[in-house]
């Protein structure tokens, strides 16, 4: 499709604002300014309208497909919320407002949105605290290991590594990287947190583990309580990365289990879009003994009842947002929270389990599924025997799946399975959806045995077939030239 | 039951093929020790419920004031398409584009974005963008200690301090030394800024305009930062890019810039849009997601995320950054933003945005006592020092239902006096000569 430069007509306008009466070189001297006008795209509103519309339909999304995309909780994203974002009394709020007036006199309902999705947040996790300012799941991570290295900065501890599973997300050892940390990869076995694994490297060095649970294969990590144990001895804290709480709200709360710090993916548990990629929240939220080091500033509460902002935390990491996180990811957040109640929640992670259960189940007669037995959220499947048996990969029934209509499952993902696809149904989709979905993967896994060529040329009825993705790397064309 | 579709039926059907009898019995790998010790969360509400109280909560935030915030952050009109556009599911109910045969939509859409932000700020490769304006000057930053080997950071203390605050948070661990160079009467020090840099120096970070709204050439700056083997780091305010000299033309090494005032609400503080460009040359030390072109099995052109090797899911702990996500829908609002306004659209934003901003000052610096910061050029938003503190003059024309700028009392020392001022094409002349009546009537 062409883009919106290639569609560019001199003269031709959308959205013009009337004309000045002077122009720049009234205000700014002529050196100042700059040579060119910038070459933009020149359209009509219809044109506009109509591109990106097109360009719209050249995507999946979870509105118009099932999207089991592993670790990214595709659920529905009810429509409602967009609406409460958009109202103006939150859409038009200007971020520096409560420094007028005692601290946010003016803005007394948006704080009292995020002093309650706080609350909110404490009492799904059990944590003690939250801030909402981290504005993904990545920049929580980064939060929370910056938390862990003040804690112990705070107690005189001289602590260098942090501690992070094979089966990780990759951000979290970059994150902890980033935090200052050195990172030491530990195996897992049977598919677990190996607590014979963690000795060998555990020593007074140790900062932090960073883990979620259940695991990236889906499972519940078994050794939890003992690894708790080993940790508290050398203290060392642990970090909870929360891509997978929607497999457990309701059922156990990260904080009550000895967990020290937890970052939230709002845009996977908490149904707020992902966007294409963004923007999402990442809330985190810490026990007791780190509270201290909260960014700033905080939504705090005066005896009169109002609200305000409060900077005065002196042994706080400081600023991680230019204000208050991603305020109107949060608001759909609290919406849906709202919405759902402690009763809605549990049953959103009952059925989230259930609905994986079931696609693991019909499927395990053909596909292998290497630690087969009641997963979580989620679950992992391996193509190793079909790439065995007639050379066909995850990749290839991941793309023959885009030809029927389905987003694929995560593939390659967790590292340590070999031709791995990860499938999260989430609680949203219906049985009948799940039954269609199986019918169709199982009908392409029987053709790999007889034309396995044909699934190695899918997908043939996406807008595009496979991209050269060298040929991307190499010719480096990253914008539409001139 | 909201959201999930199951009926009875089918919750037994479903345990039956799993072979187990109850939902409970799903969950047996948590043990009752590990149970929640509370749960003690509201019953759900109604959507109409939930809906009223949100409309509750809205009308207790004060919008019906007329505000001169700036500050970096601009309340500009955003076309009503942007809306529009961007409510499609196929846009904001999609995940990042890890299947580019089923994601040509984003994938074309973020290519499309990084012509529009290096077409604007004449720069040659653009990420898909990160968080907002100040991460994007923290990357920018990271970008240079790995490029030059040196991690001495010089920085005008004219750059917005919101974000020099997060710099310094987000480097306390980080082997980082900071230098800040003392602005002058809201003036970018260059000449301070040139003696600063030695050869220790990764770059110089300086901003335009100014945090006091003042705009400067950087042309020499960045020249003399190459001669020291180190680069130049610009932050910029997108719409008033449309008229001034570019970070191409200055010579700037990596650009960034806070995209907000391209269609994106306030929404008090995010979502917003970090914009990072460079030049060629550093592209594979830039951070983030980035779109490139190419063809598939059929020659067709399509679009694929590219140079992944400096990402975290394969780099890891080695990884250019631990960013994983964009502001995929910011940007597109962006982008659409952009379209619809054309070049002449948002020329004419930053035009009238400085008549009323040139007029207001025009009618402040009339009323004895009031002067501006300094006499260097502005576009859009201006210092102003008054001659009572500037949070007492705020104070009491907001009960006047006027919000007549940021005091920066609370960033400079010394500055308790000034106000600094920005308007946008929504403001009338009208209320600008309001303002400027009711501020000379408390003085």
């Amino acid at each position: 499709m062409k883009t919106a430069f290639a569609q560019s007509v001199p003269g031709r306008t959308a959205c013009l604002p009337p004309m000045p009466e002077e122009r720049a070189e009234s205000f700014i001297p002529k050196n100042l300014l700059r040579a060119k006008r910038p070459a933009l795209p020149e359209m009509s509103e219809l044109d506009v309208v109509r591109h990106f519309t097109r360009l719209s339909r050249l995507n999946y999304g979870v509105d118009s497909n099932f999207y089991p995309l592993g670790s990214c909780t595709m659920k529905y994203n009810p429509k409602f919320t967009e609406q409460v974002a958009a109202l103006p009394g939150f859409s038009r709020l200007h971020p520096l407002l409560p420094q007028i007036k005692s601290a946010g006199l003016y803005t007394q309902g948006a704080l009292e949105v995020m002093y309650e999705t706080e609350r909110m947040l404490c009492e799904l996790t059990g944590m003690s605290a939250f801030t909402l300012h981290p504005m993904a799941g990545a920049h929580g991570e980064l939060t929370g290991a910056m938390l862990i290295a003040a804690y112990h900065k705070d107690k005189g501890n001289k602590k260098t590594k942090v501690i992070c599973p094979d089966s990780a997300h990759g951000t979290n050892p970059a994150s902890a990287a980033l935090a200052g940390f050195e990172v030491v990869n530990i195996e897992s076995k049977d598919g677990m947190l190996d607590p014979a694994a963690l000795d060998a490297v555990l020593d007074d060095d140790v900062a932090a583990l960073m883990m979620t649970c259940p695991n990236t294969l889906g499972l519940f990590e078994k050794h939890l309580p003992e690894i708790v144990e080993k940790l508290r001895k050398i203290d060392a804290l642990l970090y909870y990365d929360g891509a997978n709480l929607n497999a457990i709200m309701g059922k156990m709360r990260v904080g009550d289990v000895g967990f020290d710090v937890v970052h939230l993916n709002l845009h996977k548990t908490l149904a707020t879009p992902h966007g294409g990629g963004g923007p999402g929240a990442g809330p985190v939220g810490v026990s007791e003994r780190l509270k201290p080091f909260l960014p700033i500033s905080r939504v705090d509460k005066l005896r009169d009842g109002r609200l305000f902002l409060n900077y005065d935390y002196p042994k706080s990491i400081g600023f991680m947002a230019p204000f208050y996180g991603n305020f109107g990811v949060v608001l759909k957040a609290y919406a849906y929270i709202l919405r759902l109640g402690g009763e809605g929640l549990t049953r959103a992670s009952e059925y989230a389990v259930l609905n994986a259960n079931y696609m693991r189940k019909r499927l395990e007669d053909y596909l292998h599924i290497p630690y087969n037995r009641i997963c979580m959220h989620e679950f992992v499947a391996s193509a190793c025997d079909q790439q065995a048996s007639c050379g066909v990969r995850a990749l290839d029934i991941a793309k023959a799946l885009l030809d029927r209509g389905y987003h694929a499952p995560t593939i390659y993902f967790p590292l340590i399975v070999k031709e791995c696809m990860m499938f999260e149904p989430t609680e949203t989709e219906s049985k009948e959806t799940l039954d269609a979905f199986v019918d169709d993967l199982i009908e392409i896994l029987e053709s790999a045995k007889t034309d396995p060529v044909a699934l190695q040329d899918a997908p043939l009825k996406t807008p595009v077939r496979r991209l050269d993705e060298t040929k991307a790397a190499r010719s480096m064309i990253l914008i539409e030239p001139a | 039951m909201p959201f999930v579709p199951h009926t009875q039926e089918d919750l037994k059907a479903m345990l039956d093929v799993i072979g187990v009898t109850t939902m409970e019995d799903l969950f047996a790998d948590i043990p009752a020790n590990m149970r929640p010790k509370s749960f003690d969360l509201p019953e759900g509400m109604s959507e109409m419920e939930v809906c009223s109280y949100f409309e509750e909560l809205a009308g207790k935030n004060r919008t019906d004031l007329v505000s001169f915030l700036g500050a970096g952050f601009y309340d500009h009109h955003i076309p009503k398409a942007v809306d529009a556009l961007i409510s499609r599911g196929e846009f904001y109910t999609a995940y990042t584009p890890y299947q580019p045969e089923s994601s040509q939509g984003t994938l074309q859409a973020i290519f499309e974005f990084q012509t529009a932000v290096c077409r604007l700020l004449d720069m040659d490769a653009s990420n898909a963008s990160v968080y907002d304006g100040g991460s994007a000057i923290f990357e920018a930053m990271m970008m240079a200690v790995r490029a030059t080997k040196r991690n001495k950071i010089v920085v005008s203390e004219a750059v917005s301090p919101i974000y020099r605050t997060m710099l310094t948070s987000y480097t306390s661990n980080l082997n980082i030394e900071f230098v800040t160079v003392p602005h002058m009467d809201g003036m970018t020090d260059i000449e301070g800024l040139k003696a600063a840099i030695d050869d220790k120096c990764a770059a110089v970070v300086v901003q335009n305009p100014n945090f006091f709204g003042n705009v400067n050439d950087f042309t020499e700056l960045f020249a003399h930062a190459h001669e020291k083997k180190a680069l130049g780091v610009i932050s910029v305010y997108p719409v008033m890019q449309s008229v001034l000299k570019t970070p191409g033309e200055m010579g700037a090494d990596i650009t960034v810039a806070e995209g907000q005032s391209l269609g994106q609400p306030l929404s008090f503080g995010g979502p917003y849009l970090g914009i990072m460009a460079c030049t060629e040359k550093l592209v594979r030390q830039m951070p983030g997601r980035i779109v490139g072109r190419t063809e598939d099995l059929e020659g067709r052109t399509g679009y694929v995320l590219t140079l992944q090797a400096r990402e975290q899911h394969i780099r890891r702990a080695k990884a250019t950054s631990n960013i994983c996500s964009n502001q995929a829908l910011c940007a597109l609002r962006a982008l659409i933003h952009m379209c619809l306004l054309g070049p002449e659209g948002l020329i004419r934003t930053a035009e009238l945005s400085m008549e009323r901003t040139h007029y207001l000052a025009d009618r402040l610096t009339a009323i004895p006592g009031v002067e501006l910061l300094n006499d260097a050029p502005f576009g859009n938003e201006v210092a102003i020092r008054l001659p009572i503190s500037a949070f007492e003059a705020v104070d009491k024309l907001v009960e006047r239902g006027f919000v007549a700028g940021v005091p920066l009392g609370r960033y400079y020392k010394d500055m308790d006096d000034v106000l600094l001022v920005a308007c946008t094409e929504k403001h009338t002349f009208e209320q600008v000569g309001i303002l400027a009546e009711m501020l000379g009537g408390i003085l």
